[in-house]
């Protein structure tokens, strides 16, 4: 027959509100983890995908007809791909321009009938090693085709990248103070229980209890109670996640990348449960010790 | 640092003090032999309940030297302690039984704690709830339990483990006269197989119907008084007094 724990921690009113608490914090602590790890990915497929290109604007013709375009189009393409360091000078196509503009203008503007002076983009692979001088193609370029101009989205890579940073930064601090609030909250729900036991854990004392045996009562119970509350929280963040990322997939718009956390990130939102189990372990079987230390 | 080999427990020169408050025991000596019984007497507020704090090791005191074992209690590391708390017995006043615990778990509790297996648990408690006089409340909550079968759990747990030194404050204090020699009677049992036993007690015709020394506080001093010592007149009345 299993006997009775000796300290009836599971009746405290804390045992009652400590996992909803948990499950909270866990939630938000998921929530916080999911946007670094979503704002890292971006970082790293932004960077991958716009370093070591560029992208060659053409502007149109003067006499506004597209054979004219298609012709200065063509003979910066042809000083593109002699240039050295250049790995690839592929125009973009006009049906792909007209899908970039269409939120804008709506489709099928890059028509002669409509004949909007709509440019022409080359979009340039350079070889990774190639230390190209943007300055001075754009010069030579101009030299032979006038009014072409050449970005190689550092400026603007460089501020989103910065400004996906400083969001990373502040989820982490997110991160951070709800580790430091799920502390704070298992010290005070430990002194509590503490108070409420203390004559018995005075009575234990004296039949010779050693520290540990009253501490593995109140690290056992709060295991439990953090695996609780952390698998309850990483179950309403998985909904959470899944239901925002449904909603993003929704949103028909270029200027949104697709988002998906892989198997890995997963892995890291359902660890949030078991450090929250930690956390609370660990926070509570040093409570205990201190306060038991202060026992003569 | 271990000394006085012999002695169960030595005190030197003991004072002690709660906070800034007024000293309640001031430079109490005392040596208990092995397989010593003896009785504590005093007024209510004489310091009998302080003085067994410092015997169970609940206490430190202000001041003074304690051996308990043979051990100095002010240099034994905190780690060591328990050990040594193990051989003390402690039947409290108040029984100090665990609500929510059965009979049998609340006299289990110093073997658990002491790391005991359940077969040695399922051995030996039954066996010591029925020598007391409890076999049918074995699975009994202390609430549905008597003054006087409280009682009894509370010394059955004093001394499921053996000790060497078993403590009892007013052990008798709520139970009828003819239990209450039942339990000196036991008390003596124990006594006899050599257990070191402190029976603090108000009870003078308990301490007058047996032959043992008695340890007198009054205004906060120890005496030691031989076997059959009569009491003072108005003793009680005139230590409360002095206390005043």
């Amino acid at each position: 027959m299993r006997s009775a724990p000796v300290l009836p921690l599971t009746r405290d009113a804390s045992s009652r509100f400590l996992p909803w608490l948990i499950a909270f914090m866990v939630w938000l602590a998921a929530m916080a983890l999911a946007a670094v790890l979503v704002l890292s990915s971006f970082s790293n497929q932004w960077r991958n995908d716009l370093t070591g290109t560029l992208t060659v604007q053409i502007a149109t013709a003067p006499d506004g007809q597209l054979a004219t375009t298609e012709r200065r189009l063509n003979r910066a393409l042809d000083i593109l791909r002699k240039s050295p360091g250049v790995k690839t000078a592929k125009p973009v196509p006009l049906k792909k321009i007209s899908e970039l503009l269409a939120p804008w203008l709506g489709r099928d503007v890059v028509t002669e009938t409509l004949g909007l002076p709509i440019p022409r983009l080359i979009d340039v692979k350079v070889h990774p090693e190639a230390n190209i001088d943007v300055a001075a193609l754009w010069e030579r370029l101009n030299k032979e085709v006038d009014g072409t101009q050449v970005d190689d989205h550092g400026a603007w890579l460089d501020k989103l990248i910065a400004l996906a940073g400083a969001v990373e930064a502040i989820a982490l601090a997110v991160l951070a103070l709800i580790s430091i609030a799920a502390i704070a909250t298992v010290v005070f729900a430990t002194r509590t229980s503490l108070t409420i036991h203390r004559d018995v854990i005075e009575l234990l004392h004296v039949i010779g209890a050693k520290d540990a045996y009253v501490a593995d009562q109140f690290h056992w119970h709060a295991l439990n109670l953090g695996l609780k509350g952390g698998l309850a929280g990483v179950f309403l963040a998985t909904a959470t996640l899944l239901g925002l990322g449904s909603m993003w997939t929704g949103v028909e718009s270029s200027l949104l990348p697709p988002v998906s956390l892989n198997i890995w990130q997963w892995a890291c939102v359902f660890a949030v449960a078991l450090a929250a189990a930690g956390i609370s372990t660990v926070t509570a079987r040093v409570t205990v010790l201190r306060a038991l230390g202060r026992m003569p | 640092m271990v000394l006085g080999g012999g002695d169960v427990i030595r005190f030197q020169n003991v004072g002690v003090r709660y906070g800034l408050g007024p000293e309640i025991l001031h430079d109490v000596s005392l040596r208990l032999e092995e397989g010593s019984f003896h009785f504590l007497t005093g007024a209510s507020g004489a310091g009998k309940s302080s003085l067994l704090r410092l015997m169970y090791l609940a206490n430190q005191p202000s001041r003074g030297l304690i051996s308990l074992f043979g051990h100095d209690i002010a240099t034994t590391p905190r780690r060591d302690l328990p050990s040594l708390r193990r051989q003390v017995g402690v039947v409290f006043q108040d029984f100090r039984l665990i609500d929510h615990l059965t009979a049998m778990e609340n006299v289990a509790l110093p073997l658990r704690v002491a790391g005991a297996s359940e077969e040695q648990v399922r051995e030996h408690v039954p066996e010591l709830l029925n020598w007391v006089g409890l076999s049918d409340q074995i699975d009994a909550r202390p609430s549905t339990l008597s003054g006087g079968q409280k009682q009894r759990v509370a010394i059955a747990r004093a001394i499921i483990a053996r000790p060497k030194l078993l403590l009892a404050d007013e052990p008798t204090g709520n139970v009828d006269d003819h239990i209450a020699i039942r339990l000196m009677h036991l008390f003596e049992e124990l006594n006899k197989i050599g257990t070191t036993v402190v029976v603090a007690t108000h009870n003078k015709a308990l301490v007058t119907g047996f032959a043992h020394p008695r340890l007198h506080l009054a205004n906060g001093e120890l005496s030691v008084l031989k076997a059959g010592a009569p009491f003072a007149e108005n003793e009680d009345e005139a230590d409360a007094e002095g206390l005043r």
